[in-house]
Parts: C-alpha cells; structure tokens; sequence
C-alpha cells in the first residue's frame, strides 16, 4: 500500500507544492508553523481542495485535476485526527464511536471492541467535554479505526497538551499504531516526536515539501538549512567551499576540515550546538574564541562565543555541554573550542 | 365568547413558524457558503421586512397575490382559488415578516458552528444530511431554538400586512389583533379590554413555558454533567 501526493495549490501569497510518497508506514511531516502541513493533509482527507496535482491511495485515485476525479472525503478512507479532536460534543464516547461504523450489523460489536481496546468501557456514556485530554485522544482514535481507514493523518496530535500528558500519551499513540496495517502521516514541528514515532521524514519549507528522507539522514545529512533548522541545528554560518573543508569569512576565515569532499555548491555551514567542545590535545578544527556569555540552563550551560577576528555582524557561536563540563573550564573568558569533520553540516 | 380569533391566531403562527423554520435554516446555510458579495445583498434583501413597516410588506404582498396580479390572478385561474382574504393569507404575511428574525438568529448560530466537526464527520463517511441534522443541528440547537421563540411570537402578534392581506371577517379571519382594532374602533372597549387580556395571558404562557424549557434543559445538562 502506498499514499503517493503531488498536489500544488494557492492561498493568498502563499503557495503549496507537495510532492511526497508514503509506504506503508509512519511518515513525519516536519514543517514550522504556518508551512503548509495542515493544509497538505486537508487536501489528502479532501476538505480542502487543491488546484492541480493527483492523489491516490493504494491504487486508488483519489483526486486527480487532469481527469477531473475528485471523491468526497466520505468516499477516501482516510482517517483525520484534529488537533483538537472534534469530538462530537452532542454524542457519548460510545455514539461516537457507533456512528463511524459504515457496516451497520457489525456496529455493536466494533464499538465494543474499540471501547474495551482503548480503555473507554468506564467512560462509554460520557460526553467529550466530561473527558480528559487523554481519554479525548483516546475516542478520537477509536472513532477513527472504527472507520476502518486505509491511512491516517495525524494533525499535531500533541499541540494542545502539557508536557506529561504528551510523553504518555505519545507512547499509547505509537503502541495503537504500530497495530495499523495502513498509511500513517504524521504532522509535526517537533523533531523529537518525528524521531521516536517515524523512520522516515518528509521536510516542508514555506509550502515546498523537499524529497523524503530517513531520519538518520535528516540529522546526519539534513542537506538544507530549513531542513537543519528543523532538526534542532542552531549554529549557522555561510561558508566558501575548498576541496575538503570550508572557509568562514565571517568567522576570521577560519578553515574547517570536513569529512569528505565539499559539494561546488554549499553555501553555509551547521554546527549542533551539543558538537561543540572545549578543543582536547590533538582536536582538529580549533576555533579560538571569546566567551560572550554563558546561560544557565535547566540540565546544562549554553554558551555563546565570538570566533576571534569575527565580524560584529557576525553568528555567535552556540556551545552546549554540562554543568560540570563548564564548572570544570580553568578559563570563562578565553576559550578554544573544536568540531570534529564529520559534525560539519554542509548546506545549501 | 367566540373563541374563533384565538384559535385562529396559534394556528396562523403555528403553521408560519414551521414554515420559517424551514425557510430560515436553508437559507442561513446556502447563504453563509455564498461569495461576500452576493451575501451581503441577500442578506439585506432577506432582512428588510424586519425594519419595513408591517403596512408596506403588506402592500407588496397584495401587488403579487391580489386576483388582478400575476401570481394571484394565475392561481385564481388554474386552481380556482383566492390568496387573499381567506385565514391563511395571513399566513403569508406573517411568514414573510417572521422570517428575518429566524434567519439571522440561526446565521448567527451556523456562523458559531466548529466546522471542524463536520469535516471530521466527512472523513469518517458520514453523509452531508446526516452531519446537518445530527451534529451541526444539535449544535447550533440554543441559536435556532431562539430564532423559532421569536418567529412565532413576532407571527402571534402581526397585526398590520395580516389586515392588509386577509382582512378582518369575524369566524374567518378575525385574529387577536385584528380583532382587538376591530372592536376599539366600534367602541366596544368591553370586548377589546377581554381580547387584550386573552392576548397578555397567552404571550405570559408562551414564555413561561420557553423559560421552563430552558431551565429544564440547563438542568438535563448538569444531570450529564456528574
């Protein structure tokens, strides 16, 4: 089974051009907000509809504007979690869930069957607004597999809830979802999520989607600036590519060996901030630099760093490493640090 | 006491205000999907016999139904009947004067409605009619039941396009209105000051029970609440 989308349209000044395909499996959709992701699924559940392009879904066209085929959502088989669920607020947790039931003689026993499953069977004549958040959750999914879809689309599924609540909640969504034999297509702006729920990720850019890749890769290779930025990358530069390493005017033009040969057309650099280290004997890729300040964060420090001979307009350097590691530095205002070659990220 | 304008006055508002219920929520609906545009001029078309006096909606309720007129007179002509001056000629009047209050006030409760909740409904195959009725309906139930209280209170006490349109004939057209003018400008204070009371009594219940119907339904709300 495969979800495969190219879809293109125009909203105002903003324009969406989707291109990706999903296997049988969970594919993160990883974007900012505001990049076109809600929209992109809209499209795939046919709320929205795009203005050119072709969807389709296990061999099944679900929109395709050259041949004029556009099904109803009622008609695609594909599940939608809301953000904020969409309960029906008139309904009990059972009749919600009943009335996503198409084949009426197996109602009872689905129902009963998604109740007990996901551990509603106490709340089954409650309303939703009698819930918790993760009891919402909860029905909200069960409605859905009771639709029996083929894929399911996961908006933000953890947007309107503290932090607690969404680590639990997140290890129950992915054990439900590791039991759905269909298309997952999960929506977020949060890395760590995608990590622990998908292998594979989809990066969106101002309503561009880039080519799907692992996510080892995205952290690895992310390839692209809004991709890095989207992996948690927080140190960038533009840097001058040389045979094996770049230079960075901005930064004294410093040199930085890299691992491997360096792509004609990288024009920045990006460094983890966690990549950064006080230089050990023997490090390569020293950078001398002057401590700008140090942040005290909740389990570590941050410090932020002039490369010596930077520009004023120049990137401050973001260093993070423990408390202890910092406590145990002779010299808080002079400092070399280093990144090893394979920890450079080349851009484009 | 004949107690003909009474009967005839529920039933002329009973039957209008289904009708605007009806009326009013297709409206409200097809018209809050339409371009801006065309919205806003429907919307000002559609509200206008709130803010006419009663007397001009009715004069041009008699230029379309009168026998002389085109629809009136075909009517006349192919089923043989009259629209004007029987009792339920009033109840054109009173559907046309009732409908903006119906109309607006369930606009007002669409326009409030999550439509997430209905694309929700679509993607889990439910049927257009299915998602009006049982969730956006049920929804939006507070706005349209206020529209219907006021749509049927503003038809009981039409007095002036109801005049115009089916006239006064005592055991025929006569309703409460009608009758207390009629009875006044004969000088039988007697009778109209007994009409006046019937009136005041009806509307008292009239509200009593939607204040009934509310507090019960508050009250259910609580209940489900535990």
């Amino acid at each position: 089974m495969s979800l495969t989308v190219r879809i293109s349209k125009q909203l105002g000044d903003f324009r969406l051009q989707a291109d990706f395909q999903a296997e049988n499996e969970s594919l993160a959709l990883l974007g900012a907000s505001g990049c076109g992701k809600s929209v992109t699924l809209r499209c795939i559940a046919g709320i929205l509809k795009p203005d050119e392009g072709h969807i389709e879904l296990d061999g099944q066209v679900l929109y395709d504007s050259a041949a004029h085929i556009d099904l109803p959502p009622q008609r695609r088989q594909v599940g939608y979690l809301f953000q904020q669920y969409a309960l029906f607020p008139n309904m009990t947790v059972r009749q919600n869930i009943a009335v996503a039931v198409r084949d009426k003689s197996r109602r009872e026993a689905v129902v009963a069957e998604q109740l007990r499953r996901f551990h509603l069977e106490d709340v089954a004549n409650q309303r939703p607004r009698q819930l918790s958040g993760g009891q919402q959750q909860r029905t909200a999914l069960a409605r859905i597999l009771a639709s029996r879809p083929k894929a399911i689309l996961l908006d933000e599924p953890f947007s309107a809830l503290d932090s607690y609540l969404k680590y639990q909640l997140e290890l129950e969504l992915q054990d439900t979802l590791a039991q759905f034999p269909g298309i997952v297509l999960w929506v977020t702006h949060d890395r760590g999520e995608a990590w622990r729920s998908c292998r594979r990720v989809c990066v969106m850019n101002h309503g561009v989607t880039e080519p799907v890749m692992t996510m080892e890769e995205l952290f690895r290779h992310p390839g692209t600036q809004s991709a890095a930025r989207l992996s948690g990358c927080k140190n960038y530069v533009s840097a001058e590519p040389m045979e094996n390493a770049v230079r960075v005017p901005d930064w004294g033009g410093v040199t930085l060996r890299c691992a491997g040969r360096v792509p004609h057309d990288v024009t920045t650099l990006g460094i983890r901030s966690h990549h950064v280290h006080p230089a050990a004997d023997g490090d390569e890729n020293r950078i001398s630099c002057t401590v700008n300040r140090a942040i005290d964060d909740v389990f570590g420090a941050i410090v932020l760093l002039r490369p010596e001979g930077a520009a004023d307009s120049a990137p401050l350097l973001r260093m993070e490493l423990s408390k202890e590691d910092w406590a145990a530095q002779p010299d808080k205002t002079q400092i070399t640090v280093s990144v090893a070659p394979e920890n450079i990220l080349l851009l484009k | 006491m004949d107690w003909y304008p009474l009967y005839n006055s529920l039933r002329i508002a009973a039957i209008s205000t289904v009708a605007v219920f009806f009326l009013g929520l297709l409206a409200a609906y097809y018209i809050a999907k339409l371009p801006r545009l065309v919205k806003g001029v429907l919307d000002v078309v559609l509200t206008l016999p709130l803010v006419l006096p009663p007397t001009v909606v009715g004069w041009l309720l008699l230029c379309l139904l009168g026998p002389r007129r085109p629809l009136g007179a075909w009517v006349l002509e192919t089923f043989g009947v009259r629209m004007v001056m029987t009792w339920w000629s009033a109840i054109f009047a009173t559907v046309v004067v009732s409908f903006p209050l119906m109309y607006r006030t369930a606009r007002g409760a669409f326009e409030s409605f999550d439509s997430t909740l209905a694309d929700a409904g679509r993607t889990l195959g439910l049927s257009n009619t299915y998602i009006f009725w049982r969730i956006r309906m049920p929804y939006c139930r507070q706005g349209i039941l206020a529209g219907m209280v006021l749509a049927f209170a503003r038809a009981l006490g039409e007095y002036g396009a109801t005049s115009m349109v089916a006239g006064y004939t005592p055991g025929h057209t006569a309703t409460i209105s009608t009758t207390v003018y009629q009875l006044w400008r004969t000088g039988d204070d007697a009778g109209a000051l007994k009409w006046v009371l019937v009136n005041m009594a009806v509307s008292a219940v009239f509200l009593l029970t939607v204040n009934l119907l509310e507090s019960r339904e508050r009250q259910a709300r609580k209940g489900g609440a535990r």
